[in-house]
């Protein structure tokens, strides 16, 4: 298999979803032939540059992303390329590093204390990954002190807060005045989610941004100019 | 393939046995006492010769017999009744069997009505705000024509679940007459559907000039019989126990035919029958149990379809009450009551009170159609597109039931529980639970690829508005746009060579020629 082909197999089974060999596919039962992980490993051992395996991922992404617009792929689909492209970051990590390449953010997630609801969380923590963040979740009923500890320590450049219910999102609240407490609120955009906030919400709070799901945060991201962000740019 | 319709595994049921054979009795009873009035003097002569009590009625306005039917010619019509009739089709893969034994459904359309129901999307603004304008679906009826038969045809050849079409509206153009109706009204929906078809006769006089189209279609007499492309309904019983002299000729006729045929009785509870369940079912199973008779002794064999469109009558009008609940506890009895003598059922659902499209409609149909398809009627019918009793036909509402049969389709499958399926999973959930995020997500790619999911209603909207109707629309009008397989030139010509009074326009190859 020349170079070529390599990398067009591997922006191909992003595009099938493919995680690792055991897979199916979408359009045939492709179990059996390398899946993403297989095939980055294998990039590596061929010496192919970190930014050509990049753009064969984004490349995949991108198609994927054409296709669930045009209500061919599910949500399944979506994760199932994210969380495929999202292993294969964590395996280019070391190379990535040693090449200087910056992922394309670091985002820390929780949801917040009071709250054990996490699958929205978790489907943007697959998504976010998938689209080239370096995804830190600090799990479920996290408390803001423990959120403040991390922003002052990793230093991230966003951090989402999840909540389910009515009752806990005013956590949300509690810690972005933690944030402000500590003096970091303007080392960190801000975003929330859950089926209980609004935009309206995000404003009343002072949080940056609100965000309906996994999707509408990638687009916000792209757009969001935080004070992290504007900092490093 | 013939049409598999669905097998419903655990058919729902309102009657025990012991009730069942209760009504038996009662209506073996009523073929006695009172018995029947019959205004057909073929029938009273049939009935006559083969020992029924048959009495001539003096000074009654028409001429007009009184029937006593004895059990033994009851039990030998109900023996003698074919219990598998095959429903065939212009093509094959359309054909449907039904078992009486078997509680199966095939979703047809029907019942002719005189009013065709156009839908438009004219355009309001808001008063407070001029830049604020909407489109509203408004609903225009208007007298039913030959080319909206053949729009219904050709929309209903496209509907998934549809299996086979009943004539959808009365044609009451300019140019057609009691002679040409029922020609055209054939040719019109065989030319336009693969589909089985089935309707009634306005004139008996014409069932020859039909037959014959129907033999040239299935390629002559004998294939004919051998893939019956057509049926008839009759209504030769009129509630209370009445045999109608015009329908019951043409019962008799089609009978001697062999063509298949649906022995219907459509009594109302509260007027034309016992507003008690049991007194209504014991009536209309008398009704159609004498029909099931008649047709026995004219042809033995001939196939024949146990036919109910019992009906509620409404409080405030005295009209028909297709919406109202007790209509589907009706059919469900005549559903067990068919199945009790093994003869296959035609039965009825999703009529609605409503007359247009919208909540209430949608409410009442589907109400019926799930019961009722929960029973395994078989034949079910009047399922599609009607509105305001049977009295409006609506294509959207046609392709927005297609969606309904679509859940119930789904629903219906037989539920896939077994050591494979449980092996597999168990190995899912033991892997998910070994993983931070705990989800299930990639599992529903291989299931979803193979249609294992159902799918989402396939007119919602985007936005936060309600766009079913306009959906719909842009549905209805993608099936009109999409061909359908006319019958062959050659065919098409001998048809119009030889059967009189069929309509140029309706020929599809005239400009060609």
């Amino acid at each position: 298999m020349t170079e070529k082909d390599i990398i067009e197999q591997l922006k191909e089974n992003v595009i099938q979803g493919r995680k690792t060999q055991q897979d199916e596919g979408i359009d045939d039962d492709l179990s059996g032939t390398p899946g993403v992980v297989e095939l980055t490993r294998l990039v590596l051992e061929e010496n192919i540059s970190a930014e050509e395996i990049i753009s064969a991922l984004t490349d995949g992404m991108r198609v994927v992303g054409e296709k669930y617009s045009s209500k061919e792929y599910f949500i399944p689909d979506m994760l199932a390329s994210a969380e495929a492209v999202g292993e294969a970051m964590d395996i280019l990590k070391p190379v990535l590093e040693a090449a200087n390449i910056e992922t394309r953010g670091k985002f820390a997630i929780a949801t917040v204390k009071g709250d054990i609801h996490d699958i929205g969380k978790n489907i943007v923590a697959i998504l976010l990954k998938g689209a080239g963040y370096e995804v830190h979740d600090l799990g479920i009923d996290v408390p803001a002190e423990k959120i403040v500890d991390f922003v002052k320590k990793e230093n991230p450049d966003y951090l989402g807060l999840s909540a389910l219910l009515t009752t806990t999102m005013t956590e949300m609240g509690v810690v972005i005045e933690a944030l402000e407490d500590s003096g970091v609120r303007d080392e960190v955009s801000v975003l929330i989610g859950g089926a209980a906030v609004s935009d309206d919400y995000a404003r009343e709070i002072g949080a940056d941004a609100y965000c309906l799901d996994g999707f509408h945060a990638i687009k916000v991201l792209e757009g969001l100019k935080g004070p992290k962000l504007a900092k490093r740019n | 393939m013939p049409r598999e319709g669905i097998l419903i595994a655990n058919p729902y049921e309102r009657i025990s046995d012991e009730q069942l054979q209760q009504i038996h009795r009662a209506s073996l009873e009523i073929l006695v006492d009172p018995g029947l009035l019959c205004f057909s003097q073929k029938a009273a002569e049939i009935f006559n010769d083969n020992g029924a009590g048959v009495n001539a009625i003096a000074g009654a306005d028409h001429p007009c017999w009184q029937l006593k039917i004895p059990e033994k010619l009851v039990t030998e019509a109900l023996d003698n009744a074919p219990k598998t009739v095959r429903l065939g089709a212009r093509n094959p893969d359309n054909t449907l069997i039904m078992k009486g034994d078997e509680p199966r459904v095939f979703f047809i359309s029907g019942s002719e009505t005189n009013i065709w129901l156009d839908v438009g999307f004219p355009s309001y603004v808001r008063k407070s705000d001029s830049s604020v304008e909407i489109k509203v679906p408004e609903f225009y009826p208007r007298r039913g024509t030959v080319a909206d038969l053949c729009q219904s045809a050709h929309v209903c050849e496209h509907l998934e679940t549809l299996d086979g079409y009943i004539r959808t509206v009365n044609i009451q153009d300019a140019d057609i007459t009691e002679d040409n109706k029922d020609v055209n009204k054939f040719f019109a929906s065989l030319n336009n559907t693969t589909k089985h078809f089935m309707s009634g006769l306005t004139k008996l006089e014409q069932l020859d000039n039909v037959v014959r189209m129907a033999e040239l279609i299935a390629g002559g007499k004998e294939a004919l019989e051998e893939n019956p492309i057509i049926s008839f309904i009759t209504c030769l019983v009129k509630s209370p126990l009445q045999f109608v002299g015009d329908t019951t000729d043409t019962f008799i006729e089609v009978c001697r035919r062999g063509l298949p045929i649906v022995v219907s009785s459509s009594p109302q509870a509260g007027t034309t029958a016992p507003i008690k369940e049991a007194g209504i079912m014991a009536q209309i199973n008398a009704e159609v149990l004498a029909g099931i008779t008649l047709g026995q002794l004219v042809n033995k064999g001939t196939p024949l379809l146990y036919g109910s469109v019992p009906v509620r009558a409404r409080m405030d009008t005295l009209g028909d009450s297709y919406g109202s609940v007790e209509t589907s506890q009706y059919n469900i009895d005549c559903v067990q009551m068919a199945r009790f003598y093994r003869i296959p059922n035609y039965s009825t659902s999703g009529v609605c009170d409503a007359k247009i499209p919208g909540q209430q409609s949608s409410i009442e149909r589907l109400f019926s159609n799930i019961v009722v398809t929960l029973s395994g009627p078989q034949f079910l019918h009047c399922a599609y597109g009607l509105l305001d009793g049977n009295a409006i036909f609506c294509l959207l509402q046609a392709v927005l039931d297609d969606a309904h049969f679509q859940m119930l389709k789904f629903f219906l499958k037989p539920a896939r529980v077994d050591a494979q399926e449980l092996e597999e999973t168990m190995k899912q959930i033991r892997e998910v639970v070994s993983t931070p995020q705990k989800l299930y997500i990639r599992y529903i790619r291989p299931v979803l690829r193979r249609g294992e999911i159902s799918a989402p209603y396939p007119f919602e909207g985007d936005g936060g508005g309600d766009s079913v109707f306009a959906l719909a629309h842009q549905r209805m009008n993608e099936l009109l746009a999409r061909p359908v397989e006319h019958i062959d030139p050659e065919t098409t010509a001998r048809i119009f060579q030889e059967i009189p009074g069929l309509l140029p326009r309706l020929n599809v190859y005239r400009e060609r020629n």
